[in-house]
């Protein structure tokens, strides 16, 4: 899973981490939105759906071994 | 899919306030129209004037922004010189309910072939934060230090009992379920309304001692059931979501096509 977050349009609202069900991803107060558990991310989308600044983007990468 | 292909970027990030609803309901916005394959030529979107309003900035449809609870007599208008468009009208609750409230319900009565957004917060937002019609008994406000005593509209009864033939209440916290009204809405032919709940914490989140906008988002999960549920039917006093109104009429457009043939049949060289 890839996880991209365009920093320059995020608002640090919180609201992608505090509904993030696998806690992938984490907000410190006064910064911008990291995704810090990449593995932990499932691709469900619901990110990328309620954050109100379009900063998020989810793509589901195919690993091929 | 990326909605960011949906937005004129130039103008973005937006001036919504961290963590504002708005911002979630363009972005669901922006995947129904992306779901419905429309073209970004065939969309116009019409506002009026407040914080919701500035969506039409954002999006890369054609767009109106237009006057205070005028815009969907605007929108009126460019739906029957140009009835092949899609027409999409984000509002405030002031601007649908205050201001905009008699074209409101003329617009339902005649079931235009509009879909209307109605962005609930519950205040006006961009003036500051005061009470709207549909802010109800208790709410606080700069202009309801002591809480509002004034009732509140249901916009899915008033939409009903207007004429509408689509009306679908969610929130910004079910994001699927708005996506898929979102879609209903614009895919119905006739006055579509979709009322969503959506948070302001710099206003009323403030006023109302909600907590920040994931607390905003919790409320609205746990304040509010889906019509036809067990959760629903068990605490009465939860607010219903969920498609309230969704039948066929004929639609104004198609009563004027029909009364403009007619007339060309009686009087071939008018
Ligand atoms: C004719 C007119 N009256 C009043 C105003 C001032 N005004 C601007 S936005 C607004 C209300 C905004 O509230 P709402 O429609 O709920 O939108 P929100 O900002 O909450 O999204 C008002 C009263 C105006 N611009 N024009
Ligand atoms: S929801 Fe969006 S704006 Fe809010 S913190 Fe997450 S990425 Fe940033
Ligand atoms: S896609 Fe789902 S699991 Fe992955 S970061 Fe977003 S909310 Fe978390
Ligand atoms: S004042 Fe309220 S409605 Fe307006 S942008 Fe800020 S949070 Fe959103
Ligand atoms: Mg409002």
């Amino acid at each position: 899973m890839q996880i991209i977050i365009k920093t320059d349009w995020c608002k640090s609202c919180g609201i992608c981490a505090a509904f993030c069900p696998t806690g992938a991803l984490s907000v410190e107060p006064g910064e911008k939105a990291r995704a810090t558990d990449v593995e932990a991310c499932t691709g469900c989308g619901l990110c990328e759906r309620l954050c109100p600044d379009l900063a998020i983007e989810i793509i589901k990468v195919e690993v091929s071994i | 899919m990326n909605v960011q292909n949906y937005v004129r970027k130039r103008f973005l990030p937006h001036l919504w306030c961290p963590g504002c609803g708005h911002g979630t309901v363009l972005n669901a916005l922006l995947r129904s129209v992306d779901e419905l394959g429309l073209s970004k030529e065939d969309i116009v979107m019409v506002t009026g004037i407040g914080c919701s309003a500035r969506m039409a900035g954002y999006v890369d449809f054609h767009t109106m922004h237009t006057l205070h609870g005028r815009a969907l007599a605007f929108a009126t208008g460019i739906k029957m010189s140009r009835p092949e468009l899609n027409l999409i009208v984000p509002m405030g609750d002031g601007d649908a309910l205050a201001i905009g409230g008699n074209h409101f319900i003329h617009a339902s009565r005649r079931n235009l072939d509009i879909t209307a957004i109605i962005m609930n917060n519950h205040i006006y937002g961009m003036t500051g934060g005061q009470f709207s019609p549909l802010s109800g008994p208790g709410t606080t406000a700069t202009t309801a230090p002591r809480g509002s005593i004034d009732p509140a509209f249901d916009a899915m009864d008033l939409a009903k009992a207007a004429g509408a033939t689509y009306a679908a209440r969610t929130t910004t916290f079910h994001v699927r379920e708005l996506q898929k009204m979102l879609t209903g809405a614009i895919s119905h032919k006739g006055f579509s309304v979709v009322e969503v709940f959506s948070q302001c914490p710099t206003y009323y989140g403030r006023k109302n001692n909600t907590g920040d906008a994931p607390e905003m988002l919790k409320a609205f999960r746990d304040e509010t059931a889906k019509i036809g549920s067990k959760t629903l039917d068990e605490n009465p006093e939860l607010i219903p979501r969920g498609v309230f109104v969704d039948r066929d009429a004929v639609d104004y457009g198609e009563a004027y096509a029909e009364l403009c043939r007619n007339a060309a049949k009686e009087a071939p060289r008018c």
